[in-house]
This record gives C-alpha cells, structure tokens and sequence, in this order.
C-alpha cells in the first residue's frame, strides 16, 4: 500500500528495537477480552484507477450544470471560483498544516486568517471578526447564546423568515438549555414582522436573516431601532448570501450588533452541502464574549511584524468548562478561499458581481411576472424570490426536472401555507438563454 | 545539525493584502452582461466594501508567498500528539473536486443526487464496521462537534427516561474539549484521576458515578498514548448506575481492527474524520466528526438520516426522537468523500496501518526513553508522552526544546498536553512516516538534548530559521489588533 512507507525490514528491525515479536505482540497489553476477534469486513483495497472509475461514476449520478439548470440556493449558492483561487487554495502548505498552534511556522496560515478577519469585518461594517464557525447555522445558534451571556436574559425572538433548516439547529443546541425561543411571522411584503415582540425588556436577541429565506432585503435600519428601544436587547443579523453585502448597506452600519452567517458564496464549492464557512462578526465591546478562534498581530523578539492566534483565555482548552464555545478545529482553509475569493474581486469586482446577481435575477423575476406569474412578495430582493406557479404546481416542477432543469425549492415542506410556491435563484453563472428557456418550458 | 532537513533558504517578504494592489485593477473575470440593470431602492445599497484591488497576479503571488511560510505534512514529518497528522493522499483531493460532486447542491430532490446519498450511505455502513457501533451520523462538522452530539445524545436518553441528571465523568487523560462540550448540555464536569499506570482505576470511577452523572467522556487510547485496560469493567459501573459511556475516538488510529468499540461498552463515539482518516487539516479545518452509536441510541441521531430502498437512496425526517440538526446540511461532505476513498483505497490494510502506527510510536519511545524523561514506561498506543524532567537542570524548558526542533526541520509534537504530566512532550509519528524520518526525528531530538547541556542558549533563542523568531503573545492579548 503506498501510504505504508515500512518494509519487511523495517518492520523487523523496529521490534527488534522495541523487544516485540510481531505486530501483534505490541497489543500484547491489551485485556484478551477487549482484544477484536473477527477481521474488518470492508470492500476489498481498490487501485487508484478503480477508484477514479468509481468516484466518476457515482459523480455522474448527480444533477449539475451543464447537463441540469439549477435555479436553487437556498442557502447554497452556484457562483464562479477563479481557477486562482482554486489553484492557490491546494497549496499544500495551505492545505496540509494543522491549526497554527506553533506560529514561528504557521505565518502563512495566521496572516491569511488575520487578512480574513479584516476583509470580514469591512465586507459586515462591524469591529471583529473571528477566524470562523462551522456553518452559517451553528454560527447563528453560538450567536444567540453569545447574547445570551452578554446580556443574561434567557429568551430570544429569532425571525420565521431566517433559514428552516438554521432555525432546527437553533432549536438543537438549546434544547438543554431551557431558554425561551419565539419564532416571529412574516408580513405581506415578505419581512419579518416585529409587532409580537412585546417583552423587549426580558429578551436577549432578535434574530433576522437578510435577505432572508424569500430572498427579500429586510430594513435593518429599521428593525435595529426597534430592537434597540431596550438598549440591551442585541440585534442579531443572519445571512446566506454574503455576497449581497458588496452592494447592500452591511448589517454593521445599520445597527447589527452581530452579523453571522455562511460564506459558502465566497469562493468555495457548494459540495452538497458543506464544507461551507461560518462567518462571524460583532462589535468591539462584546468581543471576550465571542466564540471561535482569532488571529492578532504581534511582533517577533527581533521586532518584525508576525501574527499568532490570540485572546484563547475564551477558548474550550484554557477554559475548559466556562469557555465560550466548545469550537476548536473550525473551517480554517475555507476561511482562506474565501479570504482569497475577496482578494481576487476587490472592492470594484465585487460590487459589479453583486450587482450583475441583482440584475440577473431581476431579469427573471420580470419574466416570470410578465408570463403571468404571482411574485407574492413585494419587498426588494437581492439574488433570490418566491414565485407562485399555478395549478397542479408539482407537476410542473417535476416535468421541468424531466427537462433537465430544476426549478427552485418547493416551499411548501417549510411553509405549509406556501403550497404551489418556488424559491428561485439566479447567480451570473446562468445566461439570459437559460432564463428565458425555464420560462418557455413552465409555461408550456 | 549539519545534516537536518532546516536550513534557511530564500524566504520572501510580502505586505499585508491592503497593501498592495491599485484602484481599477481586477483578478477576477466577469461574466458578460446580458441583460438591463435594475437598481434596488437607493436607500439598501451601499458604497460596497472597502477591499484593495488586486490583479490575478498580485493576488496568485500574495497567497503563494504567504504559503511558503507555512510548514504542512507535505513539507515534513509533524509528529503532533493527539492529532494524527498522517499524509493526507493526493488522490482524495481529486475525488473530492469532481464536478458532479463539488457542485451538487444539497436541496436536490433525491432521485438528481444518488450519488452523493450512496457516498454518505456507505461511509456510514463503513464507519460502522471499524468501530463496530452500528449507526451513525456524518452531521458534524468538527471533533468538538461531534462531542456536542454526543452530550445531546445523552440529554436526549436520559429526558426519554423522565430523567435531568446534572454531572459528568471527565478523566484527567481526555481530551481537553470535553469539558466545554459537555457544559452546552448543562453538565457539570467532575473530573477523575487516573491511577500510577496512567488509566482508569474501576474503583475510583465507581466512587464517583452516582445516579445524578449522565455517563463518563473516555479517550482510549488516552491522550497518555495508553489503552485504558479497564474500560469494560468502567463501563459495566457506568451502566449499572443507568449511565452512558462516551467514547472521544480522536485516537481511534492506534485501533483500526484491533478493538471493537461496541464490545468495550462504548454506547457514543465520534471519530475524527481529518485525523484517521486522512483528510488534511487545512490549518484549522474543515474537519468531520462523524457519532458512531448502539442500536439503543440510534433514534435520537440526528436528521435527517439517509435511508436506503430498493438501491435507491434518500433522506428521511421522520425520527421523533431525533436531537434535531446540529448542521444545516448533512456536515462537511467534501471531507466525507475523502475519507470515503482513503478507505476504498485502504481496504483491510486499515489495519496495518494501525498496527504501523503503534510500531513507529513504540520505536520512538523506545529510541528517546534514555534521553528524554518518559513517565510512564510500558507499551503505548500510536503516541508517546516525554516530559522535560531531565533538562529542567539546565533551565531549558518543553517549550524550548520544542522550539529548537522547527530548526531542525520537524514540526514540534503537542506540548503541555495531557496536563496530567508536566511539561508533556507528545509524539505522534503516524504509520505513514517512514523509518528514515523516525531515525531523523529521534537524532535532531538526541542532538537537541545535548545542546540543552551544552549551549542551552541556542534552545532558549530557538526557533531561529524560520520566517519570524518567537512571538509576543502577552502584547498580542493584552493589546488586541484583530482587524488592520
């Protein structure tokens, strides 16, 4: 096997050295009865060609472009990676390092994480960013139990409109902890509705996404003066597509106390699901209260510039049971793509990106409205929109898959009341052909 | 010295990304407009962020730069206890970036993605046979993620039961996440000691476990690098008071093939995908802490669950005892597909490479014992613990001496760690580094010792090849700069 570099005489001659018979006399230690008995029973060792073969195979059993449209995000986000950064990205010394625990060799790593943290908190308009959190879900609910400790209130209001399925993970880490979670409805116009929250005064955080889950840009500005009536209560602001924030206001100028969410867009594949990035940022005050790793700057003892992982007194292996999080290993090397994506836009690239991801979308959303479809909500959106197909819609949805093109994310097994109703979503990886094509076949 | 693999060569400087680059310079190429503007309401947009612009050269020769400052398992032996930095196959990187599988999104309905349903099925299917716990989770992302799921798995039992217990059995070889992990369930951390030989005493634990613990988090083989040989009978006491055994399987490299997690009376386990099973780390991550369970835990796991008819593959929802999601899609699944095929690559030979892995760790132990204090003197699993008892006479410290082997050309070991032993020095070669590297390693280490009794200055001033020199962490805590 070639990952096994030792030879028979290797073999031997390290026993010898240790006093060791066989291999498996240096398990000679172990109680008989703890000892396995039978052998693993796994598929026989394939060669790298067979592996290829296989892996080719199970690929081409997926749906993606060029053989399939994907009009879907949701959380996951089709956008073009420069081969650059994919090429820098397998950098082995990049890829192959552990987390720079020792930072007189882990330079690269810590200044590419330090970098992250600065584009971070410049692209969400807030003072701090960590080096990451798993995903945009964990992110949100390690967010609202920052608040939780910030303020020492035990309730939070979190938006209906903020992802179903980040919502469940909320729900997931604070099952144990007994606090109060209170979902909010969603006006007409498809943002949050705030009119329920009545015990400003007893709530840890409220929980937004924007654009949330029906791709409608929600007035932070607004809601943060809302929130901020109590002037504890924090505003907590999620998202899924931080590309948006290269045209919108970021969450930071509008009044975002945190600002969490998936960075998945920046640069990284969609992978089914994950490895994505868990982007977090907060303002200054709350920063010994935030979970997750942060890269400083220092000096060496020659004085030169040099970066290590600081502020650990927060972290599970000082702290141990009073830490802020448990987090350790996090999602370094999409960090470094995403750090590196920025880099490769600039601030110019990427606010014409988002821009072209508005007006892409734009363009289909008016198509679709002009062949007759509802659009129900009538809030501006960013790269995402809820679209009413008529009739016996799954029919349609499954007809249009039978043509190769997947025509959003049914909402219904979300939202129970949306039935016959698509998110839909256009990147500038689709063309204007491909737009009109999906209109020619739901209409047909 | 003369021969180590560290000598300095060229090393570049490069300026902090904002540095560099001109307004108006673009790395990126956009794709042609084909359709109209449509602006949004004047008062959503922005200015845009303030990043620098780059041309795709400044950017390629920033990151390439910066890389050159950073030492991977591909630059050299990384011999750091407790985290298996193994080679991680290059073949794995090209599985992981096949178009059908790094570009799927995760919403597909099923019949578009059996491809990557039949991956995590199997994974699943083959997890389970090396550990020998019969379900299991991909969900999460990381270690210390897994061992989240696996404290709410044992909230989860023991509510099903009308039952809210308050504390926790935490050794004092486990792992140092533990503690946090099980706080987020509200579980209180009662640390046990382990005995002269470095494990477990039954009769301590038996002191200890009372109807108000949840269950006892082990590390086997403890971060000591020693089998814990009394875990059945930890067990038998731990379920006896109606408790759950958690298994942190961060060291399950020492016992592919060898022991049956199940048999020992692990009812939890999560395992560490980047670690065993070869997956880079990536300097920090992503990793991927797959839970491996009994039957009797399985209802709680999390959703959704990937469920096989028919050889056809899809996700199910419906498990109302489920914990929920602890991921919002099914973890990181590009680490997932590496791990699958090391272990496709592998075969039975996962095996060996356990065996390998606790031969290159006893032949290092071996090598060093007369050099380096070793405190407990008795086989050991795939790692080994040093401590610096012997060069404390010439004021050199763990640290030190750490710091002085980066001269050399290695990656230091895990230090300070397990705190059970001052001053550890963890050494973790893995069965991938031949035995010319483990000779190299233990030379520059024999070499290391002398200079500690002869010139303990160089260790002091160490490292001195590398890019920068040791860092002000106090400065860097007490005076943060996050953000340039």
């Amino acid at each position: 096997m070639r990952y096994l570099p030792h030879t028979d005489d290797d073999v031997a001659q390290m026993l010898a050295t240790i006093g060791a018979n066989s291999l498996e006399d240096l398990f000679a230690s172990i109680p008989a009865d703890c000892l396995r008995k039978d052998d693993l029973d796994l598929p026989g060792a394939m060669t790298e060609w067979e592996l290829n073969k296989h892996m080719e195979r199970l690929a081409s059993e997926m749906a993606v472009c060029p053989e399939y449209l994907v009009f879907m995000g949701a959380g996951s986000y089709d956008h073009y990676i420069p081969e650059a950064v994919k090429q820098l990205l397998a950098r082995s010394e990049f890829l192959t390092s552990y987390t720079p625990y020792q930072p007189e060799v882990s330079q690269g790593t810590l200044q590419a994480i330090y970098e992250y943290q600065t584009l971070t908190t410049r692209l969400l308009g807030l003072d701090v960013a960590n080096a990451s959190m798993y995903d945009g879900a964990s992110g949100l609910a390690e967010a609202l139990l920052m608040a939780v400790r910030v303020t020492r209130r035990k309730k939070i209001y979190i938006s209906s409109l903020c992802h179903p399925l980040y919502r469940q993970v909320v729900r997931t880490y604070f099952e144990p902890t007994g606090y109060d979670i209170v979902e909010l409805p969603y006006l007409k116009n498809g943002r949050t509705d705030l009119s329920q929250v009545t015990d400003l005064d007893a709530c840890a955080a409220i929980a937004i996404q924007s654009p949330n889950f029906f791709g409608c840009i929600e007035d932070i500005e607004s809601l943060a003066k809302k929130v901020h009536a109590d002037p504890k209560t924090m505003l907590v602001v999620s998202f899924t597509e931080p590309l948006a924030y290269g045209l919108l206001k970021s969450p930071g100028s509008l009044g975002a106390d945190i600002a969490c969410g998936e960075g998945q867009s920046l640069g990284i594949p969609r992978s089914f699901g994950g490895p994505g990035l868990g982007m977090f940022a907060a303002k200054k005050a709350y920063l010994r209260n935030m979970p997750g790793r942060l890269v400083g700057q220092t000096k060496d003892l020659d004085g030169r510039r040099g970066f290590v992982l600081t502020l650990s007194t927060r972290e599970q292996h000082i702290r141990r049971e009073k830490a802020t999080s448990n987090i350790c290993s996090n999602q370094g090397l999409c960090a470094t793509a995403a750090a590196m994506y920025m880099a490769a836009l600039g601030g110019t690239g990427i606010r014409e990106l988002a821009c072209l991801n508005r007006d892409k979308s734009a363009y289909l959303k008016g198509a679709l409205a002009h062949a007759g479809f509802n659009t129900p909500f009538s809030a501006p959106t960013f790269n995402e929109f809820v679209v009413r197909f008529p009739g016996d819609s799954p029919e349609t949805y499954d007809r249009l898959i039978s043509k190769k093109i997947v025509a959003g994310l049914p909402l219904v097994s979300y939202y129970p009341e949306l039935k016959n109703h698509y998110l839909l979503c256009v990147t500038e990886t689709m063309d204007r052909e491909d737009m009109d094509l999906l209109v020619k076949e739901v209409t047909s | 010295m003369k021969n180590a693999v560290g000598t300095t060569g060229l090393i570049l400087n490069e300026p902090l990304l904002w540095k560099i680059g001109k307004k108006g310079r673009s790395g990126f190429s956009l794709p042609r407009r084909d359709i109209d503007l449509s602006p949004l309401d004047s008062d959503l947009e922005g200015q845009g962020p303030d990043f620098p612009d780059l041309s795709e050269v400044d950017v390629v020769r920033h990151y390439t730069r910066l890389s050159t400052w950073n030492f991977g398992v591909d630059t050299g032996m990384y011999p750091l206890g407790s985290c298996t930095m193994k080679y991680n196959p290059k073949t794995n990187e090209r599985q992981a970036s096949l178009p059908g599988l790094a570009q799927a999104h995760p919403l597909l309905p099923p019949q578009l993605a059996q491809g990557t349903l039949k991956i995590m099925y199997d994974l699943e299917r083959y997890l389970a046979e090396i550990t020998g716990l019969p379900a299991v989770t991909l969900q999460p992302a990381a270690g210390a993620q897994g061992e989240l799921t696996g404290m709410l798995l044992f909230f989860a039992f023991h509510k099903r039961k009308h039952q809210k217990r308050s504390k926790i059995l935490i050794p004092d070889t486990a792992h140092g996440t533990n503690p946090a992990s099980a706080a987020l369930c509200g579980y209180k951390s009662i640390p046990v000691n382990s005995n002269k030989e470095g494990i477990l005493d039954p009769e301590t634990v038996a002191g200890q476990m009372d109807e108000d613990t949840a269950g006892i988090m082990i590390t086997n083989p403890n971060t000591l690098g020693l089998f814990e040989d009394n875990i059945r009978q930890v067990a038998a006491i731990v379920h006896a008071k109606g408790g759950l055994v958690y298994a942190d399987g961060a060291n399950m490299n020492a016992v592919m093939g060898i022991v049956n997690m199940a048999d020992l009376g692990v009812d939890v386990l999560h395992l560490n995908l980047h670690k065993t099973f070869s997956t880079p780390h990536g300097g920090g991550g992503p990793g991927s802490g797959p839970v491996c369970v009994t039957r009797e835990i399985e209802p709680f796991l999390p959703v959704p669950r990937v469920i096989r008819h028919e050889d056809q593959y899809r996700l199910s929802d419906d498990r109302p005892e489920s914990i929920g999601k602890i991921h919002a899609f099914y973890g990181n699944f590009g680490i997932q597909i590496r791990a699958y095929a090391y272990i496709l690559s592998m075969g039975a030979d996962l095996k060996k490479a356990s065996q390998f892995a606790v031969l290159s760790a006893n032949y290092i132990k071996e090598r060093l014992k007369g050099v380096y204090h070793l405190p407990y003197d008795k086989p050991c699993m795939h790692e080994c613990v040093f401590t610096d008892k012997h060069q404390q006479q010439y004021r050199v410290t763990t640290l030190d001496i750490a710091k002085r082997l980066i001269d050399y050309g290695f990656h230091p070991p895990t230090i300070y760690f397990p705190l059970v032993v001052q001053g550890a020095i963890m050494v973790e070669p893995t069965e991938t580094e031949p035995k010319e590297n483990l000779d190299q390693l233990v030379d520059a280490l024999i070499s290391i010792a002398a200079e500690a009794a002869e010139k303990p200055e160089r260790l002091r001033e160490a490292p001195v090849n590398p890019k920068v020199r040791r860092l002000d962490e106090t400065t860097a805590a007490r005076k943060p700069c996050l953000a340039g």
